[in-house]
């Protein structure tokens, strides 16, 4: 366990150095010096020139990606040119918050998404599947942004039950914090509901033509033990695996969403950035996302050995 | 976001009469004609549409629907029907040129890359795995705001974001099939490497890549309406569906239906790629069955 542990970290650690490379070097391809916008009105040579050496610009490219890189390794992502905050503090701020809301909404997605797709799977080509799958195609198609716009039209503007946007840490006040991250998690919920069902009905159909399931039907047990115990167990395997790399696609929803509802989170950080012309926002929120997806697959795959009693060894 | 990681098929179902075998397709059937409606909805718009879809009615702004204007007009008093159905070509656009940048610069790499191996390999799947480790949207905001905000720039961004699946995905079809023995025999009869590529493999690795090019297509469908969303994409006053929700925000109260219409013509066209892409699927991977 140990040695695919280490295996994995030592896989991850090139392609986070090209992650690094690649969001160094686009900041790089941007037009306009960068020196010229830190000066602002002051046009004298001398000045620029002192900038220019003061932030490390008159040095080589690999100089400069080499300060960044071990900054960065330091949790010295630099300041923000918008809020004048240095960056680490406001991931540690935002990041928080965003966590929270993939939480509840992968709990949405999981309560919703397994039920669905074992249903669907046992009376698998009747109309019960039939409405299952359409629904979860349609949660697939659905723009998380236009579903939040009619979840706020609905339960917030028509019945007046929640508020339409904003963000109560929970700390603050626990129930203002659940009324202000109810519909975010649900639109964000709603997609992965889908994504979960789908695996889960497509594994559940590989596990119901299993050898092994057939075995257990000859034996004479019920119908219903076999599925609850045979088959669940096992489908439920790759859809774990599944399920957590695509709590990185959930960071894609966020920022989306963050934006509908209007909450500070570190997907509205992107957002933020990109209109502020804060390009060290956006390299950190990149970086930081890569990190995270990289520590998601990880995870899913000790959780597929960990599922596996075979591979445990 | 969708499933971009959902099992494909091998190129094992794509013998015989596969054209015939999608069509018996009912999602293939259904999602067909949705595209096929959107696409003619957008070459046909300027026919369609009853009004020009920027021209302002000072006298009609925010009016609910009507006779005169089914969808109702928005903030301009523009018809918002006449808006969705100009908005379908922003849509489709996107969708189409993003796949084929997607397709044409990640299909030969990752031929290159399955084929080759060695270095190749290891430096275009490195950097396939880099480009992956990102969040698809994430990355095609880092490139939509670092190319500047253009409909143009936001197809690039979405492009080069879906590039990497295709990559990987024609990398692991191609050391499918590459050393099955018909290629070592057309190898031994002396044919380059070349040759054999555009001979041999890429016609056993293209139902996978059809697929993907429609699950794709609705990816970059809704990817597009995010950017436009995010003030990323299509500029107003020119007609685009996200854009189009992102001022309808702003009205909720006053006029819900601006935010109606255009979501459901995204919600239309998704649907329609991914039941195509499902349909397709079910026809070029019989394993499944």
């Amino acid at each position: 366990m140990l040695r695919l542990i280490l295996n994995r970290v030592l896989v991850a650690i090139p392609t986070l150095l090209l992650v690094s490379i690649f969001v160094f070097g686009l900041l790089k391809l941007l037009p306009g010096d960068p020196v010229l916008a830190l000066a602002g009105e002051e046009r004298d040579p001398e000045v620029i020139a002192m900038l220019r050496t003061k932030y490390g610009l008159d040095q080589p490219v690999y100089v400069q990606y080499w300060r960044w890189l071990s900054g960065i390794l330091q949790g010295d992502f630099g300041l923000s040119i918008r809020t004048r905050l240095p960056i680490g503090e406001m991931l540690a701020e935002r990041l928080p918050v965003t966590l929270q809301l993939a939480f509840q909404a992968l709990i949405i997605a999981l309560v919703i998404g397994i039920p669905a797709g074992v249903v669907a799977a046992i009376w698998r080509g009747s109309p019960v599947d039939w409405i299952v799958t359409s629904i979860g195609l349609a949660g697939l198609s659905i723009p998380s942004f236009w579903l939040g716009i009619m979840l706020i039209l609905g339960f917030a503007v028509g019945l007046g039950w929640l508020p339409s946007g904003g963000y109560v840490g929970f700390f603050t006040s626990p129930t203002e914090n659940l009324r202000t991250t109810l519909l975010p998690s649900l639109v964000l919920g709603t997609a992965a509901a889908a994504i979960v069902m789908r695996h889960t009905r497509s594994s559940m159909i590989a596990t119901l033509k299993a050898d092994y399931v057939r075995t257990a039907r000859a034996k004479g047990l019920r119908e219903s033990i076999v599925v609850r115990r045979h088959v669940i167990r096992n489908a439920l395997v790759p859809v774990v695996t599944t399920v957590t790399l695509h709590l990185g696609e959930l960071l894609s929803g966020a920022v989306l969403t963050e934006q509908v509802f209007g909450i500070p989170g570190f997907g509205k950080m992107i957002v933020d950035g990109v209109f502020s012309r804060d390009y060290a926002v956006v390299q950190a929120v990149v970086l930081v996302s890569a990190v995270m997806f990289l520590a998601m697959s990880l995870i899913a795959d000790l959780a597929y050995v960990l599922l596996t009693p075979r591979l445990r060894t | 976001m969708r499933d971009l990681a959902a099992p494909l098929p091998t190129a094992e179902g794509a013998s015989a009469a596969p054209v015939r075998r999608a069509l018996a397709q009912p999602g293939v059937r259904i999602g067909g004609t949705i595209v096929i409606f959107f696409i003619l909805v957008a070459i046909f718009a300027p026919l369609i549409a009853p009004y020009g879809p920027t021209e302002p009615d000072w006298l009609a702004v925010r009016q609910a629907p009507t006779a005169a204007h089914l969808f109702g007009t928005d903030d301009l008093g523009r018809d918002v029907l006449s808006r969705v159905i100009y908005g379908t070509r922003a849509s489709l656009a996107a969708g189409a040129v993003a796949a084929v940048i997607a397709i044409v610069f990640g299909v030969p790499l990752g031929l290159v890359a399955g084929y080759f191996g060695g270095i190749a390999d290891m430096a275009i799947s490195r950097c396939t795995d880099a480009l992956l480790a990102c969040p698809f949207l994430v990355l095609a905001i880092a490139l939509a705001a670092f190319l500047g905000p253009s409909l143009q720039n936001a197809m690039i961004a979405i492009g080069i974001s879906a590039m990497p699946i295709f990559i990987r995905l024609t990398r692991g079809q191609v050391l499918s099939v590459k050393d099955e023995d018909y290629i070592t025999a057309v190898r031994a009869q002396g044919v380059g490497d070349g040759a054999i590529i555009v001979s041999h493999i890429l016609p056993n690795v293209l139902a996978p890549i059809v697929v993907q090019t429609t699950i794709t297509m609705a990816v970059a469908v809704l990817a597009e309406a995010s950017l436009a969303f995010l003030g990323l994409g299509q500029r107003p006053p020119a007609p685009s569906w996200g854009s189009m929700l992102d001022i309808a925000r702003q009205f909720l109260t006053e006029a819900p239906w601006m935010a109606v219409w255009p979501g459901l013509a995204i919600v239309a066209v998704v649907l329609g790629f991914n039941l195509l892409g499902d349909g397709l699927n079910d026809a070029l991977n019989p394993r499944d069955d």
